[in-house]
């Protein structure tokens, strides 16, 4: 094995596409090193991306999510792998070697234009499983319009049953398919992809592909023979003809000998080769069986000669009436090169009773052979027909057309082992035939002119090989019946007589089964001669593989590869039919007549036109894609390709972060919701979708079982979460439970949202606000109690029953249910865990370290997001930059050394010259072309101001339109380009690299957008899309003219952080700085380090934090990177990111490039509950100091109160940890003194994730809960050394009297006084509840909206130390990023100010969101002044300022008024 | 007679209208082909010079689109948008310009189909009040005026 290097590799895997996962990818790839995105979907955006909103702020999910997929699809430091996962890892931190199996998508990502035309093509609809299982999409497929990569995939599961139980796997499933979108022709030419003859199979076939049809799990199989014949039929309507190419001769010849199925099948696939092919047939008329064995009315001799006719198309040779015997097989073994024997079995085997050679005693093939001939013309008598199969049916139903006054079959077994076709029985016994069952003849004799059969009864016995049960005799029970006519339709064998020096077993050709090679070298021998009497498909088969052989025998290959799935297999499919709606398979048109003498007509008509479709539809498309290629046709690119297979892939990494996910609990477990059984129970996930705008009923809420709109909505919380299966809590349900109520009633106003909850855990940053206002200002209604079952009523309704609050049990009917089910670790976390050799926790999340809730066992190996427990949208983006801080730790000396770097030419200077555009036009195949007339559209523009050169294209896009672009540059000396097509959100960065690889500045570019915004939204008004269309480009003509080129400045950073706060959020934080290089102020205002901290002893799970921070302290008061700066405040901060100037109280002044706000908080100060009135009422931080000096030695009676003075009006939120707090001293008491009684006196229990597991164990420990409401206050009296507690337990409703010798009291935690003075500094916010208020809720959880501060801990909110550690590395790990810059970029599209113009006015200053404007004095013309200043590094070019600015002195470049005005002008100018 | 076909400009801001707009298309919404798109990157971007331009050169409708509420890609540059809007409104009032030429509605990046009943519906308001003649008036008088100047 090769060794692998420990060199640090600058390169990271990212596992999973999730948030969390983008996040962290965006962090390295930003930071300098090249990441891989590995996805096992099709495309990023996780669970997030099904959203509808999100919890508090009610964002839009995709709004928010969509910028983010955009970057990293552009991004070229990051490399997408969809449907990829790993399979083997090898080396070690910081040098990893990953495999990575790559499972075919069936689409070029690079050639797919995401038009959909594939789509709209595919006839074939499955389950989809992005919209929940609610509606159905496409096999060819993108997950969601916004997906990245934008490009399509097919969904492939394996073949179809219908198509590996046929012999010669004719493509049924996609056949139907494309019946079923009434593509009959091209359903018929993939029918003849592999069996020229559709109409003799439409009719004959014994049809193995329904015994295998899926649909038969459900009522019946499809009528696959009737809708073959059916397009088979229609062509002969139709008049279409098939034209097949005749090959050129290859100039070696075949002789096949027998031309029933086997030998012409052989034949046309031989003489498609290119072989000359010469079939020799006994009878004057080719076609065997088929002909002489199958009566017309089964098969019309038109159909069979119009199937049959194809081979003289191709030129094969027919020599009829040539008998063979062994002189000539010589003469053709000698003569040709190859011989192919398919005599088939024609022969009729005898019983072996006595009297079988009497006259009227006949062999049923030479029965069938004299009728069809017409060598028999007529026959009147009675005739018993001996036999079950086909072969005796058709005898049966053939002397009734000859006229037989009473036909009876006779078989020795029972209708349901008959080997017949079941229509065909069906048919006979309409026709008047007798069968006559459980009877076979034992003997004939002569009487008179009639035959006497002495006929024995039969019974069942034990099953024989072929699992049907044996006949056998009873004793002493026979009959004797009188007819005219015998036929014994009992087996046939082949005639072998000319083929003496081939070997022979059991009268049969002898050949090897694989190949059909005889003992003679270059012959071959097939079908019934080799396997006795078979169906004739099977003989197809054997046609088809003799050809196989024959062919490689003459090329010279090996006879032997790859054969094995030849013939019939079963693949195992789990085809799904719960659930699949019975639906009657279509009856065939059967004319069954009275009078049958003479008339050999066609019984079986088939399936009426009307009933074609929707037979085709009853398919249940078991393989997925139903390889009908419709989607190839379709795909003017040529991006699809379903020969594409799996492949491995091998990625040096430096680090791996893993971000699977979560997947959500299956909640089939749960019967008593009736989940999966009643249609209107519905998964909280699928609610989101119905709430989505973009979801299956376009956000009107809809119940799916009707889809009527629900008034009565109940929502029961904890489906899978804090049971017995899944002990931890989910942490996000109550959040988005609420979330999707309040929606739901903005949708519309009339629906009555109920909750069903246990405890409602609302413990984030301004969520307790959130639920405050679902309750007041929405009316949702809350109720604590699970509901213990779930039922149906007639309409669809559902009767919910739960105890009230008075402990009744009520019923109460709702209309939708919606379960809220939990977080579980993703599926395929064991297997990802032990190819990994990283651990799982007690859950199933991956194990973490403590303190360290980001590192996984494994060193080098990073976790992010909902797979190391639940979590909500912000701690994974938090988490997802935490992991990407540490894994960029590890490889920090090779930033930048992975990634790409583009060489550019020096930028054209363009000013003072004329605008000379070039305009480039797409057709974008069809999807533009086929709407807009792109060339009307560039021949117009021809003719606009400064165009100097036009042209269509088939895809600007492609890579080969880029390069003509630039040589049109350098051509026709363009400055400006503007490009027509699709949407400059996606596609603008492209378009403007390649002006700029042209020497174009960057900013001399537009587009117009003819595709999104016009083709596809007027698809049929194409002379108003085609106006609309140069409009918009004349808009985009006009707007580059007036564009100059923007330069993009680096101005210079100082690579040094600041942080505030020596916390542990602030330790971390200057700590992760260290890590990746950069030098770091620590300040903080105390004589120690440590925060908060040091009144904590130890964690939850036991760990020690005394340990732990000092060994942090330790780690940064020795790192030489970091300048600690105690008893130290902040006088001032001056400046902008990259640039700051810190003055401190010592006096001290500091230059530094960012800063990390991490000021922590304070323990609320209690004044109620009679704290300070007695040494027996202290706080939960003095009670944990105490147990920690183990002051307790006698057991005690503790009462502890939750929420003291929290969740109220005067402080409005959770603070989040307390509840762990107490449980946690609780348990530390309970286990030091088991006789201690601990009482906790609680609103909600808010031990949310896996710390569930911690209440769950104080519970066990006999820890008492009592449940208080918020307005019944627990009350504290003294009396002398005694205290008492008195409170009404909610749940019980009683009065209770507590009289603790310790009453701990849980504050809450308030902000830093100090935060107020410190915003002002920095201009950062704050929020209602004087914490700092972040850029983004959702996904800038640590930064601000100013560039360059960052945010970490209890400045944040309540946090545990952990999560404050999170963040802390999170804020380091952004921060990086900035101090690993060469420069902060400024400029762009960003605003400018025109001092001339400028009144000093100061609105903008006031509108501008990023502290990017100030007033400054300066003088102007001579006069001084106060003007705009725009710092263009923290300028975002929203133009909220040139929106306001009333002396139009304020602009952005790019987006300047000059260029929008003109731009107005030109569209409303007539054209 | 031809039917009256009316011209409006549409202001899109990026991140959340002009994507909803895309996901129109993408999805394959149908709406009439009378608007014209002009890109600006947030409705806060929206100066009244823009408004008044499209209606003096004869736009007969005027829709401008950005996040919702809250959503805002800069954080508060839709509320600036409304606000001004709300002012503007007012001047048509005073002008004796029908207020309905104008129009401010949310539409967010996965309201697809919303954007394009918007569309379809400010088309048919503006077709119902017919060709933008007061405008036109007005741009006489200015001309006038200008020319006796």
């Amino acid at each position: 094995m090769e060794t692998i290097n420990n060199k640090a590799v600058g390169k990271v895997l990212v596992v999973g596409g999730g948030v969390a996962g983008v996040q962290a990818s965006l962090d390295l790839a930003y930071g300098g090193f090249k990441v891989y995105l590995l996805e096992s979907k099709d495309a990023i955006g996780g669970v997030m991306s099904q959203l509808d909103k999100t919890f508090p702020t009610n964002d839009c999910a995709m709004c928010i999510l969509s910028p983010k997929l955009v970057e990293v699809g552009s991004n070229p430091n990051i490399e997408l792998l969809t449907r990829s996962k790993i399979v083997k890892v090898e080396g070690a931190s910081p040098h990893f070697k990953v495999t990575v199996l790559r499972e075919p998508r069936y689409v070029d990502i690079s050639a797919c234009k995401g038009c959909g035309d594939c789509a709209n093509a595919c006839p074939v609809n499955i389950v989809n499983d992005y919209e929940e299982s609610l509606t159905y999409r496409k096999a060819i497929f993108r997950r969601y319009e916004q997906a990245v990569p934008s490009a399509f995939g097919i969904t492939k599961y394996g073949m179809s049953p219908c198509r590996t139980a046929c012999p010669i796997h004719v493509n049924a499933q996609g056949y139907i398919a494309l019946i079923s979108k009434g593509e009959y022709e091209n359903a018929l030419s993939l029918i003849r992809e592999v069996n020229p003859f559709p109409g003799i199979t439409g009719r004959i076939c014994t049809r193995p592909c329904e015994e295998a049809c899926s649909r038969a799990k459900v009522e019946e199989s499809i009528a696959i023979d009737l809708l073959k014949r059916y397009v088979s039929d229609k062509e002969k309507i139709t008049g279409n003809k098939w034209n097949i190419e005749k090959p050129s001769y290859n100039g070696k010849d075949i002789a096949i000998i027998g031309s029933g199925p086997a030998g012409l099948l052989a034949a046309y696939d031989l003489s498609r080769k290119g072989y000359g092919v010469t079939v020799f047939e006994r009878m004057p008329e080719i076609g065997g069986m088929l002909r002489y064995g199958i009566p017309p009315y089964r098969l019309p001799r038109e159909v069979l000669n119009e199937d049959l006719n194809i081979l003289n198309e191709l030129g094969v040779t027919f020599k009829v009436n040539n008998s063979i015997d062994n002189t000539l097989f010589n003469d053709l073994k000698d003569k040709f090169n190859a011989v192919f024997i398919a005599v088939g079995a024609c022969k009729s085997r005898k019983m072996n009773i006595p009297g079988e050679d009497l006259p009227n005693v006949i062999g049923a093939t030479d029965f069938l052979k004299n009728a069809l001939t017409g060598e028999i013309k007529e026959f009147t008598g009675s005739a018993a027909v001996v036999g079950g199969g086909n072969a005796a049916i058709d005898a049966a139903r053939t002397l009734l057309r000859l006229g037989a006054g009473k036909v009876e079959i006779i078989y020795r077994r029972t209708r349901a082992e008959m080997p017949a076709n079941n229509e065909e029985i069906e048919e006979a016994i309409q026709e008047g035939i007798i069968f006559n069952y459980l009877r076979t003849p034992v003997e004939i004799s002569k009487k008179r002119e009639s035959l006497i059969l002495k006929i024995q009864e039969m019974k069942l016995g034990e099953p024989d090989s072929s699992g049907r049960r044996r006949p056998v005799p009873v004793e002493d029970s026979f009959e004797d019946k009188e007819f005219d006519m015998v036929v014994m339709a009992v087996s046939q064998e082949p005639e072998i007589e000319p083929f003496k020096e081939l070997s022979v077993e059991k009268g049969l050709l002898k050949v090897d089964p694989l190949t059909l090679e005889t003992n003679i070298k270059g012959v071959f021998a097939g079908g019934d001669a080799v396997t006795g009497p078979a169906t004739y498909i099977e003989a197809l088969a054997a046609g088809r593989k003799g050809a196989v052989s024959i062919d490689r025998y003459l090329r010279g290959e090996d006879l032997r590869t790859n054969r094995e799935k030849e013939g019939p297999y079963k693949e195992e499919l789990d085809v799904e039919t719960k659930g699949v709606e019975k639906k009657d398979r279509a009856k065939p048109v059967l004319l069954i007549k009275e009078k049958l003498k003479g008339d050999f007509s066609e019984v079986n008509k088939g399936l009426k036109e009307e009933d074609v479709l929707e037979e085709a539809k009853r398919c249940l498309n078991c393989g997925g894609c139903s390889e009908c290629m419709e989607c190839v046709r379709a795909c003017e690119p040529k991006a699809i390709n379903h020969d594409m297979k799996a492949s491995e892939e091998i990625l040096d990494v430096g680090s791996i972060i893993l971000a699977p996910g979560f997947d959500e609990v299956n909640v089939s477990k749960y019967t008593q919701y009736g989940c999966g059984i009643f249609k209107n129970v519905v998964t909280s996930i699928q609610f989101e979708r119905i709430l989505s705008a973009s979801g299956p009923y376009g956000g009107v809420i809809k119940r799916p079982g009707d889809l009527k709109h629900p008034r009565k909505i109940a929502f029961i919380q904890c489906v899978g979460s804090r049971d017995k299966i899944n002990e931890h809590c989910s942490s996000v349900c109550c959040m988005y439970a609420t979330k999707e109520a309040v929606i739901a009633k903005e949708h519309s106003h009339d629906v009555e949202p109920t909750i069903f909850y246990i405890d409602i855990r609302s413990f984030g940053k301004d969520f307790d606000r959130y639920i405050d206002r679902a309750k007041n200002e929405y009316g949702i209604r809350y109720i604590k109690s699970r509901v213990a079952g779930v039922t149906e009523m007639k309409d669809g309704s559902l009767k919910l029953r739960y105890e009230t609050d008075d402990g009744i049990l009520n019923n109460e009917i709702f209309d939708i249910v919606v379960l809220s089910v939990g977080l579980n670790p993703p599926d395929n976390i064991k297997e990802l865990s032990n190819i990994l050799d990283v651990e799982l926790n007690k859950s199933g999340f991956i194990e973490t370290l403590p303190f360290n809730i980001i590192s996984s066992t494994k060193n080098g190996i990073v976790a992010a997001g909902a797979s190391t427990g639940p979590r909500d949208i912000p701690e994974s983006v938090t988490g997802g930059s935490a992991a990407a801080q540490i894994a960029s730790s590890i490889i920090a000396s090779e930033r930048g050394k992975e990634i790409v770097k583009k060489v550019l030419p020096p930028e054209i200077d363009v000013t003072g010259e004329k605008p000379r555009v070039g305009v480039f036009v797409c057709h974008c195949g069809l999807n533009i072309g086929s709407v807009v007339d792109v060339k009307s559209v560039a021949e117009y523009v021809k003719n606009l101001p400064y165009v100097i050169y036009s042209e269509t294209n088939l895809y600007t896009c492609s890579s080969d339109t880029q390069e003509k672009i630039k040589e049109k540059v350098k051509e026709y000396n363009l400055n400006r380009v503007v490009v027509a097509s699709c949407t400059p959100r996606t596609h603008e960065p492209l378009f403007q690299d390649t002006i700029r690889e042209a020497g174009l500045n960057r900013f001399l570019f537009e587009m117009a957008n003819i595709r999104d915004q016009d083709s596809w939204v007027h698809q049929n008004d194409k002379e108003g899309a085609t106006e609309k269309a140069k409009d918009l480009v004349k808009a985009a003509v006009a707007r580059v003219v007036d564009r100059t080129p923007l330069a993009i400045q680096l101005l210079p950073i100082t690579k040094r952080g600041l942080v505030i706060g020596g916390g542990i959020a602030g330790m971390n934080a200057a700590l992760s700085l260290a890590e990746e290089g950069f030098e770091t102020y620590l300040i903080e205002k105390d004589s120690e380090l440590g925060g908060n901290a040091k009144f904590i002893h130890y964690m939850l799970d036991g760990s020690s934090v005394d340990s732990y921070l000092s060994e942090l302290k330790n780690k940064v008061l020795n790192n030489s990177l970091i300048n600690v700066r105690l008893n130290a405040n902040i006088d001032s901060i001056e400046g902008y990111v990259g640039n700051y100037k810190t003055t401190l109280s010592t006096g001290e002044a500091i230059e530094h490039g960012v800063v990390i706000v991490s000021t922590g908080a304070i323990e609320s100060e209690i004044k109620s509950f009679m704290y300070g009135k007695s040494e027996r009422i202290i706080t939960q931080r003095e009670f944990e100091e105490k147990l920690y000096r183990n002051e307790f030695t006698e057991p005690m009676n503790v009462v502890m109160v939750q929420c003291v003075e929290s969740r109220n009006k005067e402080h409005p939120y959770c603070s989040r940890i307390c509840c762990q707090e107490a449980i946690k001293n609780a348990i530390k008491i309970k286990e030091n003194s088991p006789q201690s009684e601990v009482y906790i006196l609680y609103r909600d229990i808010r031990t949310y994730g896996l710390n569930e597991l911690y209440y769950k164990k104080a519970r066990e420990l006999g820890i008492i809960f009592i449940n208080y409401d918020e307005d019944c206050l627990p009350e504290v009296t003294l009396d002398g050394e005694n205290v008492f507690v008195s409170v009404r337990d909610a749940l019980l409703r009683r009065d209770l009297i507590l009289n603790p010798d310790l009453l701990v009291l849980s504050a809450g935690i308030t902000a830093e006084p100090g935060n107020e003075n410190l915003s002002k500094f920095l201009k950062v916010p704050l929020n209602e509840d004087k914490f700092f208020l972040e850029a983004h809720v959702k996904l800038r959880p640590v930064e601000f909206a100013t560039d360059g501060v960052f945010l970490a801990g209890l400045a944040h909110s309540p946090l545990t130390i952990e999560e404050s550690i999170v963040q802390a590395r999170a804020a380091a790990g952004k921060a990086s990023i900035i101090l690993s810059k060469e420069g902060i970029e400024a400029g762009g599209k960003v605003a400018e100010v025109n001092e001339r113009n400028c009144v000093g006015c100061g609105v903008c200053e006031s509108v501008c969101a990023y502290g990017a404007i100030k007033l400054e004095e300066k003088k102007i013309f001579g006069e001084l002044k106060k003007v705009s200043s725009v710092n263009p590094s923290l300028c975002k070019g929203c133009g909220a300022c040139a929106g306001g600015c009333r002396s139009n002195a304020i602009d952005i470049s790019g987006f300047s008024n000059e260029e929008i005005v003109d731009a107005i002008d030109a569209i409303l100018e007539p054209i | 007679m031809n039917e009256f076909e009316p011209k409006i400009i549409g202001f899109l801001c990026n991140w959340c209208s002009y994507a909803g707009a895309d996901l129109a298309g993408v999805s394959r919404f149908q709406y009439p082909a009378n608007i014209r798109i002009i890109r600006i990157p947030c409705s806060g971007r929206v100066n009244h010079l823009f408004i008044m331009r499209a209606l003096y050169d004869g736009a007969d409708g005027v829709l401008i689109s950005g996040c919702h509420p809250g959503d805002c890609h800069y954080q508060t540059g839709n509320y600036y948008a409304r606000r001004r809007l709300e002012i503007f409104k007012n001047l048509l009032y005073f002008t004796g310009i029908p207020q309905n030429r104008l129009k401010l509605a949310w539409v967010s990046a996965s309201e697809g189909a919303q954007f394009s009943k918007l569309v379809t519906e400010i088309t048919d308001d503006v077709k119902e009040l017919g060709e933008n003649e007061e405008f036109r008036a007005v741009r006489k008088d200015i001309e006038e005026f200008c020319n006796e100047q």
